[in-house]
């Protein structure tokens, strides 16, 4: 009756020892280390940097304990932090000599100490919060009409050219609000215009009205332009960011229209605000032939290039700016006809006029696009005009695919798409977030061992198999936890400690039903079957309404309520598990052998005979 | 070792009546400070800055004012927090532009007359912020309420789903309550606790419930209070052994778990003794004025024919 078969052993055994091997990571801790980055994306990270790390550091007679490269950079390990700053001060002297300019990203990190079989495995520490490991948080919201406001506007001077190079003559164009009002004199006018609007301005509907037309974005542009803007400012950031010298930020979307920056590390607020503030700027001009011929630069721009095998080369080019950034509206990797990786920009109409006249007059030249970062200027594309082109046109080369996608993110980064404001903002110190985690350790151990020694003195064996079960449920939990990485906060540490605190519930449950089978006669081997039966339908209504409640919190919490939420609801699902499978599995291997069990110990049975009987006289 | 030696089932359903008075009349009383006094918002909701600065030696809270005052700050707070070292300084929203910089002001105004604080935690909250965390948290409210109505609608009756939704929102009025009557700071974690409480409590119902169905469907001849005594009673162990349990662990969050976790624990507190009571005893009186009877679960077991014969059981 109190047997399981094999294999229901063989799950608690294998669920214990995962969970074993998933929590093992946060008890080895964290080792220092210096984190290589690339801080352009022009720059690529490989096994060539590794190398150099691990001659400089050597060179330096600086002892490491490993290197290794992975999709973010080069990491190297130290002994203690001592050794950690020597050698960061080391590498970023060597890898960005020129401090004014750095190329890469020289950053102190935290690598997790545990051994590297572990790591193998996809075992890493929980990911602990900004409220616990100190550093800065943005939440930035995307002025959205802004967007459209500037598309607006530019797409009215663009039409404005449009309709005089079809010669239609109107009489006036002017944006309100949200709309683009075109008047005209008559209506032969306006029937001719609004035949070539929509032929070339295909993200406008038009209505018309009298001698007016009015031209509003459809709602599926409107989406597109909202995407673009929020995916292009998220890409500046990125850029941005990575100068910061911060090993792990996270940049994301949040919601429709927000972004979330957060900065693990960093303390100084206000050079994080001045780097999110900042505007790079994209301008395109001519390569100074002459002077790349004679050498001679006087009157000429000189610029650093980097080309794709990574040697930097100086171009000159003229003081005169074709065009800004401001005039392209599109750039992304594309495919060219003989279906090479390449760069799909496309301009307004405005720079699509000047475009044209640049390429018919310099044909076989070069042109340069130049994008200026704090007031640094770097030539990112150096391109042979080989055709009169005008709004659309392409960059190619031997580029790869990657390297086309980073250009076009070059390109994007001249400008924010659309402004932004910082909405919210939260900065944490280090000396605080240890201070939270000691303290939300200290609770949840505390009150563990107050529980876990009530059961086993009020319970005995039953109490000593609850009190496993919790002990399981806690390691299940923080297994899980690490595995998914799912991002630790104060309010989840608190979320930790109260599941424990309710899980209890269940085994109490089951317990004072065994009990009370006992008390109504029934021998141990029955009690507990039955309490272990009865109970389950209880556990699983009474946590499916709390789950509920987690669940709501999930989905409609933000901050600190979704970190409660995450665990809480974890912790009921580890919860079940553990009060019902694993404490049967224990019991069931202590007591379910034994075919003439004339008592357990579950504590003191008292025998009032409390029956539910109709009382007489009531 | 054993509790509750008790020898019949205790008579609730006699004092019905008295209960549900009490609970009305505290539910009054919270609804009474709710409406007078409101609840102190933290900066999440409201917008706004916070600044939590920690000095060296004791921090004399009359110069940081004196500081800020002169630094032409006019409407903040300032005052210890956890410690006579640590000082927490509010300051309400400004216009947006000026708001994001406060925490900058405020450090250099301290540096100025107040030296030797280091800043530990700013937080910067904006207005479009605040008013969506209150309308979220509302939603949230909601949505866990009808969550627990259909499911227990579903798995029991309809009169348990309504007798368990208006006890346990009993719970979270006197939970309010409590904060606006001693003007405790209710930020987020505060919600998300009295939430969490809701789901919590709501287990307590369902316990009495799964035994009050158990009860009809075994023993016959009993008066429907006779069951629901006989349900409180037999489960009257279970209930307050796993509510000590859960109050020791919030009670260890209380004392251990520092200023961030106080209110968080303190809601939890009152949310864990209020729900005691009143998934008990408000509960089940109220199950008994809808007119709970055994037809209501005798019916569904000749329907399905071949059911499991104990009803009881999952």
């Amino acid at each position: 009756m109190n047997r399981y078969p094999l294999w229901k052993y063989i799950i608690v055994v294998v669920s214990l020892v995962l969970g074993f091997i998933y929590t093992l990571p946060n008890f080895y801790g964290e080792s220092p280390a210096v984190q290589v980055s690339s801080a352009k994306a022009t720059l690529k990270i490989d096994e060539s940097t590794r190398v150099r790390v691990e001659e400089i550091l050597k060179s330096a007679g600086i002892a490491h304990n490993g290197i290794q490269l992975d999709a973010v950079g080069v990491k190297a390990r130290f002994a203690t932090e001592d050794i950690q700053l020597q050698a960061k001060d080391v590498l970023e002297k060597t890898f960005n000599p020129d401090a004014s300019d750095p190329q890469y990203v020289v950053a102190l990190n935290l690598l997790s100490a545990s051994p590297r079989w572990l790591t193998a495995l996809g075992a890493l520490p929980m990911y602990l919060g900004l409220d616990l490991r100190g550093g800065v948080h943005f939440l930035l919201q995307v002025d959205m009409q802004g967007a459209l406001t500037k598309r607006l506007d530019s797409t009215a001077a663009d039409l404005r050219i449009q309709l005089r190079d079809k010669k239609v003559r109107h009489a006036g164009i002017s944006r309100d609000k949200d709309t683009i009002v075109i008047k005209f004199n008559d209506a032969e006018a306006r029937d001719k215009a609004r035949a070539v609007i929509s032929d070339l301005q295909r993200e406008l509907s038009l209505t018309q009205a009298d001698l007016t037309l009015t031209a509003t974005l459809t709602p599926q542009s409107r989406k597109e332009i909202q995407e673009a803007a929020l995916k292009q400012n998220i890409a500046t950031l990125g850029n941005r960011v990575n100068e910061l010298g911060v090993a792990e930020p996270v940049i994301q979307q949040q919601g429709a229209d927000r972004i979330v920056v957060q900065l693990p590390g960093i303390q100084d607020v206000a050079e994080a605000k001045k780097m999110i503030g900042r505007t790079a700027t994209l301008e395109v001009r001519m390569v100074d032939e002459s002077a790349a011929a004679s050498g001679v630069t006087t009157g000429a721009d000189v610029f650093p290039h980097r080309d794709r095998d990574g040697n930097v080369t100086q171009v000159a080019v003229k003081k005169q700016v074709v065009l800004t950034g401001d005039r392209f509206t599109k750039a992304s990797s594309t495919f060219d006809q003989n279906h090479q990786p390449a760069v799909s920009v496309e301009l307004d109409a405005a720079g699509g006029r000047i475009m044209r006249d640049v390429t018919r007059e310099n044909l076989k030249k070069r042109m340069a696009i130049v994008l200026f970062d704090r007031g640094r200027g770097e030539a990112i594309s150096v391109a042979t005009i080989q055709g009169e082109f005008s709004s659309q046109f392409q960059i190619t080369g031997a580029f790869s695919a990657r390297e086309t996608n980073d250009l076009a993110i070059l390109i994007r980064a001249g400008s924010l798409a659309a402004p932004m404001e910082i909405i919210e903002e939260r900065t944490i110190g280090p000396s605080l977030g240890a201070e939270s985690i000691n303290k939300g350790f200290h609770s949840t151990l505390w009150g563990f061992i107050a529980i876990a020694l009530f059961m086993i003195v009020y319970y005995q064996m039953f109490g000593v198999v609850s009190a496993l079960a919790l002990s399981a449920n806690l390691l299940l939990l923080i297994a899980l936890l690490s595995l998914l990485q799912a991002t630790l906060t104060l309010p989840g540490i608190a979320a930790i400690a109260l599941t424990l605190g309710m899980a209890i519930d269940a085994n109490v449950l089951i317990n004072e039903r065994i009990r009370e089978e006992l008390r109504a006669g029934m021998p141990p081997q029955g009690a507990i079957s039955e309490g272990y039966e009865r109970a389950f339908g209880t556990i699983l209504d009474s946590n499916i309404t709390t789950l509920i409640a987690g669940l709501a919190l999930l989905i409609f919490g933000s901050g600190p309520v979704r970190g409660f939420a995450v665990v809480h609801c974890l912790g009921i699902l580890t919860s079940i598990y553990s009060s019902v499978f694993i404490s049967r599995a224990l019991i069931n291997l202590i007591y379910g052998r034994q075919k003439k069990l004339t008592k357990i110990a579950i504590g003191q049975i008292w025998k009032p005979g409390l029956t539910a009987t109709p009382i007489d006289g009531k | 070792m054993e509790f509750f030696r008790i020898k019949q089932d205790i008579p609730f359903m006699r004092h019905a009546l008295k209960f549900n008075i009490i609970s009305f009349a505290t539910f009054l009383i919270a609804v009474f400070f709710l409406v007078t006094k409101g609840l102190h918002l933290s900066v999440e909701f409201t917008g706004g800055t916070l600044i939590e600065v920690n000095y060296e030696q004791t921090a004399d809270l009359e110069k940081v004012r004196g500081a800020l005052g002169k630094a032409g700050f006019t409407d903040f707070q300032a005052q210890n927090f956890g410690s006579s070292r640590d000082v927490l300084i509010r300051l309400p929203l400004r216009d947006a532009q000026d708001s994001a910089k406060q925490g900058e002001q405020v450090m250099a105004a301290l540096d100025a007359d107040a030296p030797g604080a280091t800043a530990r935690r700013v937080e910067y909250v904006g207005p479009q912020v605040g008013k969506e965390l209150a309308e979220n948290g509302a939603m949230a409210l909601l949505v866990v309420v009808l969550g627990i109505m259909i499911y227990l609608a579903f798995r029991f009756e309809w009169r348990f789903s309504v007798s368990a939704i208006i006890a346990n929102l009993h719970d979270v009025i006197i939970i309010l309550g409590f904060f606006a009557a001693f003007q405790w700071e209710f930020s987020l974690s505060v919600l998300a606790a009295t939430l969490a409480v809701l789901g919590y409590s709501v287990n307590e119902s369902v316990v009495v419930f799964d035994r009050v169905r158990e009860t009809f469907r075994k023993v016959r001849g009993l008066s429907t209070p006779q069951v629901l005594d006989h349900a409180i009673t037999s489960t009257i162990s279970r209930t307050i052994i796993t509510h000590a349990s859960t109050q020791v662990m919030v009670l260890s969050m209380l004392i251990f778990g520092g200023e961030t976790l106080h209110y968080f624990s303190l809601a939890l507190t009152i949310g864990i003794c209020f729900g005691i009571y009143s998934s008990v005893l408000v509960a089940s009186p109220l199950v008994m004025w809808l007119g709970v009877s055994r037809e209501q679960f005798i019916k569904p077991q000749k329907a399905i024919e071949g059911a499991n014969a104990d009803g009881a059981v999952v």
